[in-house]
């Protein structure tokens, strides 16, 4: 007989509370770490100048403007699309086989690898469209990737609506589309806010699908339209920390760029986890 | 009445084409990816591709053997969830079946920070932090190693693994649990007899999801693995460079001349890649289903 059963549960709770906070300590000391060695550099001029002297001194402003310029462009593509998918897989869609097609492509694209991504915007969008390095062809190939996740929130939410709000608008005699429209629609927007504000920190943070469809090492200008190459935060810091002209030197700059795409990414994680907080009770009947 | 019948058909109609595009998306992967890809097979035969041991895109010989970067792949996602499978599904017992509600409510979005944190930051950290430390730790002429990707892998898949198998472990029914406690078992004793056993499959699900995430990550990998194309030995290789499949084709794409046997040649890395996440992905969502019927 070896160790009673209250000593062992005793050891287990331990073990299991030691993991978690392993977990947690790896959380607390990358962004510990990021974040001591990144705010000193983080001033105005910092996010409002180019860089300059081979990009050892100056600031990030025009990687600030590349990385908006995808988000509003992948989303403006990705978020009526996903919304409109979501909607009749969640309100129309019987369990046929198309269905289940549909739900098998989204679960595979959410799981397909950002670089494959990157390799098929190239082949598609840059080559067969002849889009071009630009922003349009990165925007398209990042709306893409974020499909998947605007899908599944956006169906959440909808889920998340209960059946009596369906019940007693249709009871009243509207009709099946206005119900969504003015009844369901409405209810799960703080949802779909919640997964669009996610898809926004996944298109500011990705790298991989950029690298071949349009993000640029260094550009003199700002870009002046969608077919414009563009300099992107987490390109720069790639570029910086692995192939710049003088690792070394740029360091400070590395973890300001660090920094403030982590802030940008952490930042819009909050926002979305007190939305979510903040509607999960509201719809309950 | 009519009208609005007609109106009702044709948004539904629209709203059926554009959930179609997923669909749609997901073929024209396959069919750019693979139309490129097979393209290489002019020249090198499959065979050769899939069992080569050498990756010598630019010499005068040039050789395309995916063995390198596949074992290469292989070694790291396999270090990568040795370490952060149990890490992680301790975790989510603790969060699920012990932490106190108001702990676990502030763990649950801690921990998915990691989720949120972008690759190219972790392959900083790992590189300005993790890199030296290997280096010294282990007096290795470079901390760029399979091992430094392993960890660095491991932590990002964390978030993966503690939020779908807390999801498996509190679906549970709780009248299992609370027959277990009748019975006079201690929780401990629930949590490994009966809990575990009827979340395993919501569990094996999260970690096919873990490995699905470790085997496509690119950047991080790029920066702390050092790259070099040899194939691995076991287990030394973990403290040697490897050079990954994703890491191969973001390293070079940008430098290949298009239409060239290489750049082809990383079209077919990509497809393998494409194929090996698909294959994980069907296995997840069928496992995911079962597990679903049971608890129902």
């Amino acid at each position: 007989m070896g160790l009673s059963s209250k000593t062992s549960e005793k050891i287990a709770f331990s073990l299991l509370i030691l993991a978690t906070l392993t977990v947690v300590g790896f959380v607390l000391i990358i962004l510990g770490y990021i974040i001591s060695n990144g705010y000193g550099t983080i001033d105005i001029e910092f996010l409002t100048q180019a860089p300059n002297r081979m990009m050892t001194q100056g600031g990030i402003y025009p990687a600030i403007v590349g990385t908006i310029a995808l988000i509003i462009g992948s989303m403006s593509v990705a978020l009526p699309i996903g919304i409109m998918a979501a909607i009749y897989l969640n309100e129309y869609a019987g369990e046929t086989r198309t269905t289940w097609l549909i739900e098998m492509a989204i679960n595979n694209l959410a799981g397909t690898p950002s670089v494959v991504f990157g390799l098929f915007g190239l082949a598609l969008f840059v080559k067969y469209f002849g889009f071009g390095p630009s922003i349009l062809s990165a925007s398209l190939t990042l709306a893409l990737l974020i499909l998947p996740i605007i899908i599944r929130s956006t169906e959440e939410a909808l889920i998340t609506v209960p059946k009596e709000y369906r019940d007693s608008s249709l009871a009243l005699g509207v009709s099946k589309w206005q119900t969504i429209r003015y009844v369901v629609l409405p209810a799960a927007i703080p949802g779909i806010v919640t997964g669009s504000i996610l898809s926004i920190g996944r298109v500011a943070g990705e790298t991989a699908p950029i690298l071949f469809t349009g993000a640029a090492y260094f550009l003199p200008r700002l870009p002046d339209s969608i077919h414009s190459q563009f300099m992107a935060l987490p390109y720069h810091l790639f570029v910086l920390a692995t192939a710049g002209t003088n690792i070394a030197k740029t360091r400070p700059i590395q973890y300001g760029t660090a920094l403030v795409l982590l802030l940008i990414v952490l930042g819009l994680n909050i926002v979305a986890v007190l939305i979510r907080r903040h509607y999960r009770n509201k719809l309950k009947i | 009445m009519f009208n609005r019948i007609y109106k009702e058909k044709g948004i539904e109609s629209v709203l059926f084409f554009v959930s179609t595009l997923t669909v749609a998306v997901l073929f024209l992967i396959c069919l750019f990816l693979f139309r490129d890809g097979i393209l290489l097979f002019k020249e090198t035969s499959l065979l050769d591709f899939l069992t080569g041991r050498f990756w010598y895109p630019t010499s005068v010989n040039k050789q395309f053997g995916l063995l390198p970067l596949f074992l290469g792949s292989l070694l790291v996602t396999a270090g990568a969830i040795l370490f952060s499978v149990p890490l992680g599904i301790a975790s989510a017992i603790y969060i699920s079946e012990i932490a106190h509600p108001k702990v676990a409510d502030f763990l649950k979005p801690f921990i998915e920070i990691l989720a949120g944190i972008p690759s190219v930051v972790f392959g900083f950290f790992g590189l300005v932090v993790l890199v030296p430390f290997m280096q010294n730790t282990f007096n290795l002429p470079t901390g760029q190693t399979a091992l430094t990707g392993s960890i660095m892998l491991g932590i990002m898949a964390l978030p993966t693994i503690v939020t779908i198998s807390e999801d498996a472990i509190s679906s549970v029914p709780s009248t299992l649990r609370q027959g277990s406690l009748a019975l006079g078992a201690t929780r401990w004793q629930t949590i490994y007899k009966v809990i575990i056993p009827a979340a395993l499959s919501g569990i094996s699900a999260a970690v096919m999801l873990g490995v699905g995430r470790a085997i496509g990550e690119t950047m991080t990998l790029m920066m702390v693995t050092g790259n070099a194309a040899i194939i691995p030995s076991f287990p030394g290789g973990f403290l040697d460079p490897v050079r990954t499949m994703t890491a191969t084709i973001a390293l070079e794409m940008g430098e290949v001349p298009q239409g060239s046997d290489h750049f082809y040649a990383l079209f077919a890395v990509g497809s393998v890649l494409f194929i090996i996440t698909f294959l994980i992905n069907l296995i997840a969502d069928s496992i995911k289903k079962k597990y679903r019927f049971k608890v129902d």
